[in-house]
């Protein structure tokens, strides 16, 4: 019983000289709001992990961002598992003041709508989820970014860095081979290195590209390895859906010219770094937090554009690019806003040798992974229209995956 | 105390066995302990951070027990890392070194996952839940008898028998929740029958925890008289202390060390069914959450006690969720938060030596 005692004792001493404080427990926020015109907002994130992890460091600094800018309260609930306890802390921000609850992570959704049946005046809304528009929750919302045109504009630094190699006589049109590392075969993953390949592909023609698969979302060996494996079988730049240093630290090594994502990784790798592409959350975070406050209906899926400036492009490393990227890159980023270009027109690729005229893509979110929307109008895919989440599954001519276990 | 008193050149000090202290004088090495952690925890913050030492301890209380959900949430991982813990201890008594109770748990979880996905919608909740704990038990028991037979039979190391089922336990668990994701090639099973609930755990008294917990307090009150009262008990404590002897008086030991991981291994069992069925409602190669490893310490702090293991669970755990609150208020990286728990846990099983030891300096007649 000694042993028992103590250790009530232990945590007895503790709470008794310690409870009288917890009163004076601080809370982080913003700048208190002086404003009294709107209904008052206090923001709630979870985070999968910490500011260590590229991913969730992208979301927690543009949340500060959004929240600083507009004197909103917040509250950040860092490594929160995709489990039960995204649930209870998602109730525990609900019960400290939060009407707007945002999760950042994939496996988070399930829970988020599980809260926010509970919760029916707190909005709920995630990023990358996929079941929103069939939930029909009006207080569950998705989010994400039309990523895809930030790959495609990528892609075509790609191109550019590809022709200029050619034409230094460092290997030939046909030899243009690119390598891509990606997490798994999901939608996600595939409508980001098919963006990628075909950006490169309108610059340089001949271009084919190789993709080797982890089977994880954050694995600085395996992506590490995928990369040297993709650069021993003859590709000539890499890119890489991951978001740990693993790529470009392998690129840099071999002196293999990279494109990266997620933010720029030039301080690393100044060498082989060309541009990055990535989302930015702060325009979401700005608009969920203006609905709120004049009391309007938060869209159930949201796709952030280039011109809401959620897909940015860091600058473009003109030690290791080619010249004139950036004017190209610029050139076609007016014709994506224009409307004139799009990502995935139906004339740039072929599935199986043939032209595309129709697709049924899997865009709800049951169980029978069947297609049942049409996508393919006008002459192109539609991505990220019927949902925020990418939808493009379709495996084109000239990319080889090479493990596709995952 | 029965020093040699030779003139042989003496140590500065030494370490003398101490026997018979007085309960409230080990009390209060324990309670000084706690103080001289707190206070080192303070002069650590006061330096890294540049926080109030107090204000960061009332907001670990606060954000273990400040409110009554924090109160249940904190009740429901006691009672999760509490069975597991239950689960090693059996086996530790008896000198078997079961550090796979991560992957134990990980299959239970697994059998569960299977049962809810394929009988979900063919048999009537009532049953559905007594079939996966049954399923949860028998194929983690089955899992955990592995290393448990070829140490009978062959005398195999159990130490890394065991370590090494757990990462088996994890590449099943991933392949298993890669091929049934959703969506497609996600990497995510996502919870399992939203709609029906169906194998999921009812709540009890409007709380969704209290199956849970009552089941470990079931357990542990099961394993309590099963260590301390029970021939079982006995035999494998036995077995535990010197295999040979145990021998002598005809305990059969390969039966006894098949028997109690059998054991071992069904409580993981049934640690992995109320992490699934009752708690997440799917299945990650996260969800056991390092508590396989992390019980071994509730364990041994409690010195193999499952009444006191109730205690050191908490502590535990009370520390990690109130840690995890000063994250958010302060916006410390968590691993700030570890290194106080670190600390304080340190401490604890530092006071330990000074409650069974005394240190003796040299030419010093201290008591």
């Amino acid at each position: 019983m000694k042993k028992a005692l103590s250790i009530v004792l232990a945590l007895v001493l503790a709470i008794s000289c310690l409870g009288i404080l917890s009163s004076c427990g601080t809370e982080k926020g913003g700048q208190t709001d002086k404003t009294d015109t709107a209904k008052t907002v206090k923001v709630g994130f979870i985070f999968l992990h910490d500011e260590n992890s590229t991913y969730d460091n992208n979301f927690m600094k543009a949340a500060e961002e959004a929240c600083k800018e507009l004197g909103v309260e917040y509250l950040f609930k860092p490594n929160i598992p995709e489990s039960d306890e995204c649930k209870k802390a998602a109730e525990d921000l609900v019960d400290s003041g939060c009407n707007i609850i945002f999760a950042d992570s994939f496996g988070h959704e399930d829970f988020m709508i599980q809260a926010a049946k509970e919760f029916p005046d707190v909005q709920f809304c995630h990023a990358t989820g996929t079941k929103a528009h069939t939930e029909n929750l009006a207080n569950y919302h998705n989010a994400f970014a039309s990523i895809y045109e930030g790959r495609y504009l990528a892609g075509v630094a790609a191109g550019l860095k590809l022709n200029e190699m050619i034409e230094a006589g460092k290997f030939t049109a046909e030899e243009a081979k690119m390598g891509y590392v990606g997490a798994f075969t999901y939608a996600e993953v595939i409508s980001g290195y098919t963006s990628f390949y075909l950006g490169a592909k309108s610059i340089c023609p001949s271009v084919t590209m190789e993709v080797q698969f982890t089977g994880s979302w954050y694995d600085e060996t395996k992506e590490k390895e995928a990369a040297t494996k993709l650069i021993n079988d003859g590709c000539k730049l890499i890119s890489q859906h991951a978001d740990s240093m693993g790529a470009p630290t392998a690129c840099e090594t071999a002196g293999i010219p990279d494109v990266s994502y997620n933010g720029s990784t030039q301080t690393q790798c100044p060498n082989t770094f060309i541009i990055s592409s990535r989302i930015n959350w702060a325009p979401y975070y700005k608009y969920i937090i203006d609905c709120v406050q004049s009391g309007k209906q938060i869209d159930a899926d949201w796709t952030g554009t280039i011109a809401t400036e959620s897909v940015l492009l860091t600058d473009v490393n003109e030690q290791a690019a080619a010249a004139g990227t950036q004017a190209k890159i610029d050139e076609v980023k007016a014709q994506l806003e224009a409307g004139t270009l799009h990502v995935f027109d139906t004339a740039t690729f072929t599935v199986k040798g043939e032209t595309l005229t129709t697709y049924l893509a899997d865009v709800d979110s049951d169980a029978d992974f069947q297609g049942e929307t049409e996508v393919i109008v006008d002459g192109y895919f539609h991505e990220s229209e019927y949902r925020s989440a990418p939808y493009f599954d379709l495996r084109i001519d000239g990319i080889t995956l090479l493990n596709e276990e995952y | 105390m029965s020093n040699a008193n030779t003139k042989v050149k003496e140590p500065l000090f030494h370490v003398v066995k101490r026997i018979g202290m007085p309960t409230w004088q080990s009390w209060l090495i324990r309670i000084v302990s706690v103080v001289f952690a707190l206070i080192i925890c303070g002069v650590i913050t006061v330096l890294m951070t540049g926080e109030n030492p107090l204000q960061v301890y009332a907001t670990i209380i606060k954000g273990a027990v400040g409110t009554e959900r924090r109160i249940w949430s904190l009740a429901q991982n006691t009672a999760i890392l509490l069975c597991v813990s239950l689960a090693v201890t059996p086996a530790f008594k008896m000198k078997f070194w079961n550090i796979g109770a991560e992957g134990q748990v990980l299959i239970g979880g697994l059998a569960t996952t299977w049962c809810m996905l394929n009988f979900g919608d063919k048999l009537p909740n009532w049953l559905l839940i007594i079939v996966l704990l049954v399923v949860s038990i028998v194929s983690a028991a089955l899992w955990a008898v592995i290393p448990a037979f070829f140490k009978a039979r062959w005398n195999t190391n159990e130490t890394l028998f065991t370590l090494m089922m757990n990462y088996i336990a994890i590449q099943i668990v991933s392949y298993y929740v890669l091929i049934h994701s959703n969506p497609k090639g996600s990497g995510f099973i996502g919870v399992i029958n939203p709609n029906t609930e169906a194998g999921w755990l009812p709540k009890l008294f409007g709380q969704q925890y209290m199956i849970n917990i009552l089941i470990v307090i079931f357990l542990t009150v099961f394993m309590y008289i099963y260590l301390k009262y029970n021939k079982h008990g006995y035999e494998l404590s036995v077995v535990g202390e010197s295999e040979n002897t145990a021998r002598y008086i005809g305990i059969n030991v390969k039966k006894v060390i098949i028997r109690t991981m059998i054991l071992s291994g069904a409580i993981c069992g049934i640690a992995g069914f109320l992490l699934v069925s009752g708690t997440d409602h799917t299945i990650t190669r996260d969800t056991a959450g390092g508590r396989g490893f992390t019980a071994i310490m509730v364990s041994w702090l409690a010195k193999f006690n499952p009444i006191y293991m109730i205690l050191t669970s908490l502590l535990i755990v009370f520390l990690q969720r109130g840690a995890g609150e000063i994250s958010t208020v302060f916006n410390l990286n968590q691993s700030f938060s570890e290194i106080i728990t670190g600390i304080i846990i340190f401490f604890i099983i530092g006071s330990e030596f000074f409650v069974n030891y005394s240190i003796k300096f040299r030419e010093k007649e201290g008591k």
